[in-house]
């Protein structure tokens, strides 16, 4: 049969290719961290209002995980490029989508909130399996519900879900790809131009598969550093 | 308002048919796939378990868009000429959606606490009748709201076969999108779409989760 | 009757039975009793073959269990055993739990097998539970159904494997009347449990594991007024209040 194909490994350091896939790298890490700030943070008061005893937060809270989780990121993400400057009227959207890296922003944004749903989903999960005692214990101190979650609850919860929140932040890093549809110069965008111009997508696309292999192992490997030094010693280990 | 939509959506609905298609192709491709990988994970065969272990964690690794692009030049490689975008996608998609169903299956199989065969055993039963009777139904009636839910990611991830060109839901969307400038009305008509179908399908998962738990199975 | 021949069993490196040898005949009750990690629950389990064992024979009514010809599955239908977690089949109603085996196995009707099991259910007293699933009955009335699905097969030889270990103490006792019925009316029992009333009052031989080997046994009435050893003493102490 033969291989009708001249493999070009070296595509992937010749210059400027490169230095492409380094930038590409460096701006998959910054939408992935910036993403990960708003997720994180969004989605512990979206979790916590999940579980508080008014309604209609609560519903509210449930309404936007059940969005979030039910449509396609890719979606949301040309939901907010393509149609959230519009939201701001014609002429103030016309402005905006002028903004020099517009989509950049927008990745981040759409990313933050995405996640954010799913670490909602999380917390509740952790809320769920402290136990009732605890709450009626630190209730019985004389503290009230904001106390509560602010000072115990939510600090514990946090530690409970640490496994899959690790999954989460690694996950994150993979839906940055998805941002390269929107033009964000991130690793799969440049792997994918590199193939544009040399035509040797196999080895810059293989090559990219393993920059997201060291990625998730050097996450891992933080993450389990991290995890260590916050266990609640006694508790079952993974 | 909404007539952007309504004028293309004979167009529309094509590529939401698509969309169903290749769901429903890696869908049976990727259960069938992930039975095998779920069964490969708990092999106590050297050689089996750990080229199946290397394959799921390295899969579970990558974006799946990058995924899609590595199949995409792969195959003309392998197969001496260019393959449609469908073809590729559902190859893509298979091999990146067994990883996650094997896992459900692994859990599935490892669920069965060894006393419960062992039970079966002593009452006489062969290995294929316990497996016929006990294990199957069990491990997949604690697997279905896992599946369903897994089920549920895979259609939604086919949206990604937008980047190889796949005139697929999604893509067709951005393409009237292009002709119409509607773009708040037709990107919330697509998420609306996929919003209903995808809702629907996780109160089914609840169902069975709900019935499962009931039933003592879970 | 079982013979039980210098069986000696290593999971790796772990021995984890050393040289036990035993005789259970007809028509008797031997309870088997000693600290967790003795390898009780392994020896039960080599003697019907679910667990293999390395060195020594095990020999049922003149079967050898390391006899490459043997088939272990037909062997099993004479050995009836009832585990610690009941280990009831979930999905299916309490009817069909019993009635299974003797349908695909027995090869009986369903009618036969069913009437079969609603005797059983009537003999250890929860008739009315045919058609319950599992996790509607009690820990131990599930139990209760765990005996009648091993007995619907009609074994010579019932095992017990700790069958009161996971009950609340209120339910231990209906599960333990059942146990002595069975073994009064001469059913060949092979007992692992800590209940030593139960010993006492139908047990024609006790043995005291440890570590793997067999330390002392006795009649019932020498086991417990004059254990020889000191480990049997002191795991005696314990248990008995």
């Amino acid at each position: 049969m033969g291989f009708a194909y001249d493999f070009d490994w070296g595509v992937l350091w010749r210059q400027p290719y490169g230095i492409w896939l380094l930038q590409g790298i460096w701006l998959t890490l910054k939408i992935g961290f910036f993403g990960w700030i708003i997720a994180f943070f969004w989605g512990i008061i979206i979790g916590t209002l999940r579980v508080t005893p008014w309604r209609w937060l609560r519903f509210l809270a449930t309404a936007y995980t059940e969005v979030f989780r039910n449509i396609p990121f890719l979606v949301q993400l040309f939901f907010w490029y393509y149609a959230g400057p519009m939201i701001f009227g014609e002429h103030l959207g016309r402005q905006i989508n002028h903004i020099m890296g517009l989509n950049y922003y927008v990745a981040i944004f759409a990313l933050g909130i995405y996640t954010a749903s799913r670490v909602a989903e999380h917390m509740r999960a952790g809320f769920a399996s402290i136990g009732r005692d605890q709450y009626q214990a630190v209730l019985s101190t004389g503290m009230n519900q904001y106390q509560m979650y602010r000072y115990v609850i939510i600090p514990y919860a946090l530690r409970i879900i640490m496994p899959p929140l690790t999954t989460e932040f690694l996950t994150i890093f993979k839906n940055s790809s998805i941002a390269m549809t929107i033009g964000v110069a991130e690793i799969t965008f440049m792997s994918y131009r590199i193939d544009a111009i040399t035509f040797h997508g196999l080895e810059a696309t293989t090559g990219a598969m393993f920059i997201y292999l060291v990625l998730g192992l050097t996450i891992v490997w933080v993450m389990s550093i991290v995890e260590s030094k916050f266990k609640i010693p006694g508790m079952i280990g993974r | 308002m909404f007539d952007a939509v309504i004028r293309n959506l004979p167009y529309l609905m094509g590529g939401f048919g698509v969309t169903l298609e290749l769901t429903s192709c890696a869908l049976s491709g990727g259960i069938i796939l992930g039975m095998l990988v779920g069964l490969g994970r708990i092999s106590r065969v050297k050689w089996i378990y750990y080229p199946v272990t290397v394959y799921v964690n390295f899969v579970r690794n990558m974006p799946l868009i990058l995924v899609i692009f590595w199949f995409y030049f792969v195959m003309p490689i392998l197969v001496g000429r260019p393959l449609n975008p469908f073809v590729s996608s559902v190859i893509a998609f298979i091999i990146f959606e067994a990883t996650y169903f094997g896992e459900i299956f692994r859990a599935g199989y490892q669920s069965i606490s060894r006393d419960l065969i062992n039970a079966s055993f002593s009452t006489g039963m062969t290995y294929s009748q316990t497996a016929r009777y006990i294990l199957i139904p069990i491990a997949f009636k604690r697997m279905l709201p896992s599946l369903i839910t897994q089920s549920i990611v895979t259609f939604q991830d086919t949206s990604l076969a937008f980047v190889i060109g796949l005139q697929e839901f999604v893509r067709r969307t951005s393409i009237v999108d292009n002709l119409e400038f509607r773009s708040i009305e037709l990107f919330s008509f697509v998420a609306i779409i996929f919003f209903i179908f995808c809702f629907i399908g996780s109160k089914i998962s609840l169902h069975f989760e709900e019935k499962g738990r009931r039933t003592g199975v879970l | 009757m079982i013979e039980i021949n210098n069986i000696s069993k290593w999971f790796g490196d772990f021995k984890v039975l050393t040289d036990i040898k035993e005789v259970v005949e007809r028509g008797q009750t031997v309870v088997i009793c000693g600290p967790s990690g003795s390898g009780k629950s392994t020896l039960l389990r080599c003697v019907n073959g679910l667990e293999p064992y390395q060195k020594g024979e095990i020999i049922v009514d003149g079967i050898s269990l390391s006899d490459p010809k043997t088939n272990l599955y037909n062997l099993r239908q004479k050995i009836g055993m009832v585990f610690q977690r009941f280990e009831l089949y979930p999905h299916l109603p309490v009817l069909r739990n019993i009635s299974l085996a003797p349908m695909k196995v027995l090869k009986k009707s369903k009618k036969e097998a069913e009437k079969k099991a609603k005797e059983l259910l009537d003999r250890v007293g929860i008739p009315e539970k045919a058609d319950e699933y599992p996790a509607n009955l009690s820990g131990g009335q599930q139990q209760r159904v765990a005996i009648a699905r091993s007995l619907a097969m009609e074994p010579d030889y019932m095992m017990f494997d700790e069958p009161t270990s996971a009950l609340d103490p209120e339910m231990i006792n209906e599960v333990l009347e059942v146990m002595i019925d069975l073994a009064k009316e001469g059913m060949t029992m092979l007992v692992v449990t800590h209940e030593m009333g139960f010993a006492r009052e139908v047990a024609n031989e006790i043995i005291f594991m440890d570590e793997g080997k067999i330390v002392e046994r006795g009649s019932d009435e020498e086991f417990f007024t004059n254990p020889k050893s000191e480990r049997t003493k002191a795991f005696l102490s314990q248990i008995l209040v």
